[in-house]
């Protein structure tokens, strides 16, 4: 691989990367709260890709000029967002919280996640087609500036600023606020949580909707870059997943170095080892690095910073 | 003033002479003016806790009020435990009423009691281990949305040891150190009723001499505190009143001198032959 080769692979790693990690953020923050993995994150990601599409293409003219264009992204952010919290919302009260309220088994949660997937996967099908759609054309996808000459184009750009923000956003909102705190001491010790103050079913709920949130984002600024559909989310979704295993699930700054780390290597698995390996790299990945760090890269804990 | 009469009838269930002797014991101590004439701030009547099948208490009647110290004495698996979950609203009673300045709040969710002026130091501490010690005490007064200044102040003065390892990550401290956190972190929530969970549990004999010097003065800067202890001796020099729990029940309740110099208590939890 050339230098410049490179950087071309670099580009778009980074952009996935955040992206993945965006997502792998929901999986890892739902974990730290309820030691449960909510398979259904996919979903959430793909009904905001599904809410930003639906929105967009009835508002989107021909050719928008630069402050329509601009507008129509930040409608997309705001209309992916609240299709993700509320996806988020709703599964957690219908899904989730009849199951908490019963002290059901953990696999029976599992059982309740993978339905719910199931069930919104094909509603989504049903619903909106299953064919995959593109974004309406919301902006000339222009390259916008060159690093050691890999060009970096407009949605990938956008794809990297909003991860970045989103990430330095949920940080502090973890580390800083009173419900950052809330989340963190529930992360650690639930019923001495209660003991303080906490009201655990309300922190919950906004813990799954703030990582919806999040998905929803991340699934608008995924069908940007590829195409929206109803299967959208199963890909992303599992290696997401493996991202946050991989950097410490429950702990949100191992998610987002595993998103990250995952981006680039399905990115430079492709000239190395063929597109038709593109998926499989991930697995390898965290299957060599669980065998060495059964805890993931970061460890298993939310409470703590990093 | 349905409380101050149910506390009355709880008493007198509890033996009308004990009572009056209370009376005059706490006086004499200290001069903590402690009598039947001070309103229950705390009163379990008849409180029924069932684990399953298992009932974990079967039907207790104990009275703290304003100001006094009360430690609830009983060997492992006696229902003490048990019966401070039950009043911070951790346990859902089976019968019986927990009442709190006369109001009942048995069935009110734990995020709520402690809003109503209950700070629990629980058993085992259970100090919140991956964070700082500054943040266990923030998270204390998570019910005011921010640490007060004076609050810190309050508990740092009490421990001055806390405030040398504000910084410190709190699951590194010593056991001693994690018992002070986390009766400091109880006091942020300024607690009109402090419920202390065996704080003597695992410490070293002069570490216990300490730190029940500082519940003393917790308790004289006006927090009324009830003490669940297998530390009989200890607690009992300390309280006011004390109940002893068995197997669910309470066997003796009196003041805390008398229970000291019981020979039952004396062969029971302070390892002394009743000879």
């Amino acid at each position: 691989m050339s230098p410049h080769e490179f950087w071309d692979y670099l580009v778009p790693g980074v952009a996935l990367g955040a992206l993945y990690a965006v997502i792998a953020i929901g999986y890892t923050l739902v974990y730290g709260v309820l030691q449960l993995i909510n398979f259904a994150h996919s979903e959430v990601f793909m009904l905001g890709g599904f809410g930003s599409l639906i929105v967009l293409t009835s508002l989107t003219p021909a050719h928008p000029s630069a402050p329509i264009s601009v507008l129509l992204v930040l409608v997309g952010l705001v209309v992916s967002a609240l299709c993700g919290g509320a996806t988020a919302y709703g599964l957690e009260k219908v899904a989730y919280r009849p199951l908490r309220r019963r002290g059901a088994p953990k696999l029976v949660f599992l059982i309740s996640a993978i339905g719910a997937s199931f069930f919104l996967y094909n509603l989504a099908g049903k619903l909106f087609g299953r064919d995959p759609l593109p974004m309406p054309h919301l902006y000339d996808n222009n390259v916008v500036l060159t690093v050691f000459g890999a060009r970096v184009t407009i949605t990938q750009l956008l794809l990297l600023v909003c991860a970045l923000l989103m990430m330095v956003g949920l940080d502090l909102l973890v580390n800083r606020t009173r419900l950052g705190a809330g989340i963190r001491a529930l992360a650690q010790d639930p019923e001495t949580a209660s003991l303080m103050g906490v009201d655990t079913d309300r922190v919950i709920s906004r813990t799954f909707v703030i990582g919806g949130l999040l998905g929803g984002v991340a699934g608008f600024l995924f069908g940007l870059n590829t195409q929206v559909s109803f299967t959208m989310g199963f890909n992303p979704g599992i290696t997401a997943f493996a991202a946050a295993v991989l950097g410490g699930v429950g702990n949100i700054r191992g998610a987002m170095l595993g998103g990250l780390l995952l981006g680039l290597v399905e990115s430079f698995n492709v000239p190395l080892f063929g597109e038709e390996w593109r998926y499989v790299a991930a697995f390898v990945v965290l299957v060599g690095v669980l065998m060495f760090r059964p805890a993931g890269i970061l460890g298993v804990k939310i409470g703590r910073a990093a | 003033m349905t409380s101050t009469t149910a506390g009355v009838a709880t008493e007198v269930r509890a033996g009308v002479a004990t009572e009056v002797r209370a009376g005059v014991t706490a006086e004499v101590r200290a001069g903590a003016a402690v009598g039947a004439t001070v309103p229950a701030l705390l009163e379990l009547a008849g409180l029924r806790v069932d684990h399953g099948a298992i009932t974990a208490l079967k039907g207790i009647d104990l009275t703290v009020r304003q100001g006094e110290v009360v430690a609830l004495l009983g060997a492992n698996g006696a229902g003490k435990t048990t019966a401070l979950r039950t009043i911070s609203g951790l346990l859902r009673p089976a019968a019986g009423e927990v009442r709190f300045g006369g109001e009942r709040i048995d069935g009110v969710p734990a995020h709520h009691v402690v809003g109503l002026g209950i700070g629990h130091s629980p058993e085992g501490r259970r100090v919140f281990a991956d964070m700082s010690v500054l943040e266990n005490l923030q998270m204390g007064a998570y019910r005011f949305g921010r640490a007060a200044p004076e609050d810190l102040d309050r508990v740092f003065g009490l421990f001055p040891r806390l405030a040398e390892r504000r910084r410190q990550i709190a699951g590194t401290l010593s056991g001693g150190e994690q018992q002070m956190l986390a009766i400091g972190r109880a006091l942020m929530g300024r607690p009109e009723l402090l419920l202390l969970d065996e704080p003597s549990m695992g410490l070293a004999p002069i570490i216990v001499a300490q730190l029940f010097d500082i519940i003393g003065e917790i308790n004289a800067q006006g927090t009324t505190v009830l003490l669940v202890e297998q530390n009989a001796a200890q607690a009992l020099r300390l309280a006011d009143r004390g109940y002893v729990l068995e197997t669910g029940e309470i066997r003796m309740s009196g003041p805390a001198a008398e229970l000291l110099h019981d020979p039952r208590i004396r062969e029971a939890y302070l390892g002394e032959s009743a000879a």
